[in-house]
């Protein structure tokens, strides 16, 4: 309702008129009235929690700690390892009791350090000093100190970004304020109320580039929030934040190059190639975080919704376990019976709750059991409408019809490695049918075969 | 899909909760909603065929789309299939199977049409989503090879609105196409009866007659997104284009005959037509200019149902030669 309410008063003020976009693409219900006008809630520091020293792409932390150590917050339990890495903070102070290894949002089980609080609060914080002191390469080490990585999904290291090869040439920098997923409203809370921190953290994120130009794309169902971060910029010329369609997948890193700067990335290439950096509005907060008040990464806002007493927008610490963040909820209401971390597009389905908050963990959703339909899968109906809103110009239908036939080559060449899993194709499939599953797979052992060459 | 029950003491849930693949959430779409919607937008066309040509009407869809229904369902139980009557495609078959034919047809002529519709033309392929010629139009075709007489006996709606009583009725037994074709409308000095074609006081098939019912059916299947706007725009375009080139009226080119059932209702079809969105612009435009070859200069007053079947057998093609370029291809790809 909100938001039907909010895009008739765009529309009425030219809004979707000037709002870019891209190609393709679905609409989705939105689900975000329960959350998007709820104040972040800061939740009390939990008892315990538990860190896994792979909270990113890349190579995983390795654990500097001992059973029995005191540590504070901000203290380093984990060293990065390489370039492709960063470090992991004590998000709470205390003792480490346990180092094991933990079950992760992704299945797989991961070396995790486990700290007990002993709420004293105490910290070690970073020094501080104002941005026009740091110089670029700074910047770029602060963001591998802090253990900055993308808080939207990906959790890629965020100093990785900010030095492409020698041969591309960054010219701009785009936050991703479109919150495309369905009912996750963290990022728009972080834009509605800390406008000044999203853009401190442009304006460092522009001078770790080296660019003089800034984007802020939101898409035009939050209007507060562009209100809030255009005000906000206004003393900031290099600065513009640009209305975007509400559609799905607007927040997907090449889509959103696309709608906001017209640039397209190459096929199987990165934002750099188009001269773009694209970075979530949680990260630019935390680096803004980092400058002002010395603060690592160890705390983050996710969005507790669907089937819970009171949903709602938490600031947790990491390590915090999903149930504790259900529990603060108010429990489940009605029979739980599908429980995502992120949201519905993208996020994975969990069987336990006891899963610690992680540096990419937007969303907690829980499906009512019975809003669930299990349908089965039929054969391909031919209907071509994955075709249709495949945001890449894939060819969903015959990428699936090949991998089932065993014919990856010819899989990969209806663009089985430009697919980006953004899930439109297998939203829309009448025949149900697990399309992205299906590729997810293929692409892994394709992967798996190029290794071995 | 997996099911997983959560009473190990890893977990705090007591409950089973469903562990699968995301996305978690779907279009409201499925293909039996699908075969529902297309049902639905024939409804109107099917109800007028059976008030304007009577009880004939309803026994010849009756008998098509039981048939059809059976057919599906004894074939599936002899190859020891799980059976799918239920996705409504058979039945589907069947409406469409009826709605291309004259009233006057015996009624076991249809059920033979019926049993080499789903038999021939989807089963024999693998059923659904296997069959690359649309399933009704081959039971039409089978029907028109078998039976020409039969096919092609005409007569006017029982039910009129007013064009019958007129020295129309010395010509009963024709369609306006036949009469264009014979040149009888101009020797008659007949004026095309736009508006009888338009709201289907004519004499036709059951399905066909009609345009304003077919047309508002499409429209509806446009705006559920249930078909595409490209394939009925390029053939109906087509026909336009053709009508002109050859100083036909293109009014009645579009309004008489199966034009508009073939464009939004056959030529759709989502199994037989392409998968791509030039292919099917160009699949549009074969069915308009196949189409008005067969009127123009075929041995058949009317074309649609050849034309269409004719484009089902180059869709495969066109869905190779017009894969698009990727978002971001830089130069053609080997």
């Amino acid at each position: 309702m909100i938001i039907l309410f909010f895009n008739k008063i765009s529309i009425l003020r030219g809004e979707q008129m000037r709002a870019k976009t891209f190609r393709g693409g679905i609409h989705l219900h939105y689900c975000k009235e329960a959350t998007a006008n709820q104040p972040i809630m800061e939740m009390p520091e939990p008892k315990q929690v538990i860190l896994p020293v792979q909270q990113h792409i890349g190579a995983p932390a390795q654990v500097c700690v001992n059973v029995g150590d005191p540590v504070k917050i901000g203290d380093l339990v984990a060293t990065a390892q390489g370039f492709v890495s960063v470090p992991i903070h004590a998000s709470i102070a205390g003792k480490v009791t346990e180092i094991k290894e933990y079950p992760q949002a992704s299945g797989r089980k991961v070396t995790s350090v486990v700290i007990e609080n002993d709420f004293s609060g105490a910290s070690r914080l970073l020094a501080v000093k104002p941005l026009d002191q740091y110089t670029a390469p700074e910047i770029k080490e602060l963001m591998q100190q802090i253990g900055l990585v993308g808080m939207g999904g990906a959790g890629f290291p965020t100093h990785v970004k900010y030095s492409p090869p020698k041969d591309k040439t960054l010219e701009m920098v785009i936050l991703n304020g479109a919150e495309c997923e369905p009912y996750l409203t963290c990022d728009h809370r972080l834009m509605v109320e800390q406008p000044d921190r999203v853009i401190l953290g442009l304006q460092a994120m522009m001078k770790a580039a080296g660019v003089a130009v800034g984007y802020i794309g939101i898409e035009v169902n939050k209007p507060d929030a562009i209100a809030r971060l255009t005000g906000e910029a206004a003393s900031d010329p290099r600065i513009k934040v640009v209305p975007l369609e509400v559609k799905y997948p607007q927040g997907e890193e090449k889509m959103l190059i696309k709608s906001v700067a017209g640039r397209v990335v190459p096929a199987g290439g990165l934002p750099a190639d188009a001269g773009v950096v694209v970075n979530n509005i949680a990260t630019a907060v935390t680096l803004a975080g980092a400058l002002t008040d010395g603060l690592p990464l160890i705390s983050r806002v996710v969005t507790v919704t669907g089937a819970v007493s009171k949903p709602q927008n938490l600031k947790v610490r990491l390590g915090t376990l999903v149930s504790e963040l259900v529990e603060f909820c108010g429990g489940f209401s009605g029979t739980p019976g599908r429980i995502v971390l992120g949201g519905p597009m993208t996020g994975p389905a969990q069987y336990r709750l006891d899963l610690p908050v992680v540096k990419n963990t937007s969303g907690v959703l829980v499906q009512e059991r019975g809003q669930i339909k299990l349908l089965s899968s039929s054969t391909c109906v031919r209907c071509a409408h994955c075709v249709d809103v495949c945001p890449y110009k894939l060819m969903p239908c015959l990428i699936v019809n090949a991998i089932e036939a065993g014919n990856l080559a010819q899989a990969e060449a209806y663009g089985l490695m430009d697919c980006r899993e953004c899930g439109s194709c297998t939203f829309v499939c009448p025949a149900q049918r697990p399309i992205i599953q299906t590729v997810k797979s293929a692409k892994t052992k394709i992967i798996a075969a190029r290794k071995k060459k | 899909m997996l099911i997983h029950d959560l009473k190990g003491e890893d977990s705090m849930l007591d409950e089973q909760v469903v562990v699968s693949p995301a996305p978690h959430v779907n279009d409201l779409l499925t293909t039996e909603n699908a075969m529902r919607q297309v049902g639905l937008a024939l409804a109107p066309a099917a109800l007028f065929s059976i008030w304007a040509f009577g009880w004939r009407a309803l026994l010849l869809i009756v008998l098509s789309m039981g048939t059809a229904v059976l057919t599906e369902y004894i074939i599936q139980k002899l190859q020891k299939k799980p059976t799918t009557i239920a996705d409504g495609s058979a039945a589907l078959t069947g409406l469409l199977l009826a709605l291309t034919v004259t009233p006057q047809l015996p009624g076991w002529m249809i059920v033979i049409g019926a049993v080499v519709a789903i038999g021939l033309a989807k089963h024999i392929f693998g059923g659904l989503g296997h069959n690359p010629f649309n399933p009704a139009l081959i039971g039409r075709a089978f029907m028109l090879a078998s039976w020409p007489v039969a096919m092609t006996t005409w007569v006017w709606p029982a039910n009129s609105l007013g064009w019958a009583g007129s020295k129309v009725n010395a010509i009963a037994g024709a369609t306006v196409l036949n009469l264009d074709k014979m040149g009888t409308l101009n020797q008659l000095g007949l004026k095309v009866p736009y508006l009888n074609l338009f709201i289907g006081n004519i004499a036709g098939s059951l399905g066909e007659t009609s345009a304003l019912l077919l047309l508002l059916g499409g429209l509806y299947l446009l705006m559920t997104k249930v078909i595409d706007w490209r394939i009925p725009v390029s053939f109906l375009g087509t026909v336009v284009v053709l009508s002109l080139v050859f100083q036909k009226d293109p009014l009645f080119q579009i309004l008489a005959g199966g034009v508009f059932l073939g464009a939004f209702f056959m030529a759709t079809d989502w199994v037989t037509s392409p998968v791509t969105p030039k292919g099917r612009i160009y699949f549009g435009i074969g069915c308009g200019t196949l189409t008005m070859l067969i009127r123009i200069f075929g041995g058949y007053p009317e074309g649609v149902c050849y034309s269409i079947l004719i484009m089902n057998a180059v869709t495969p093609l066109l869905d190779r030669m017009t894969i698009p370029k990727r978002f971001g291809e830089v130069k053609a790809r080997a």
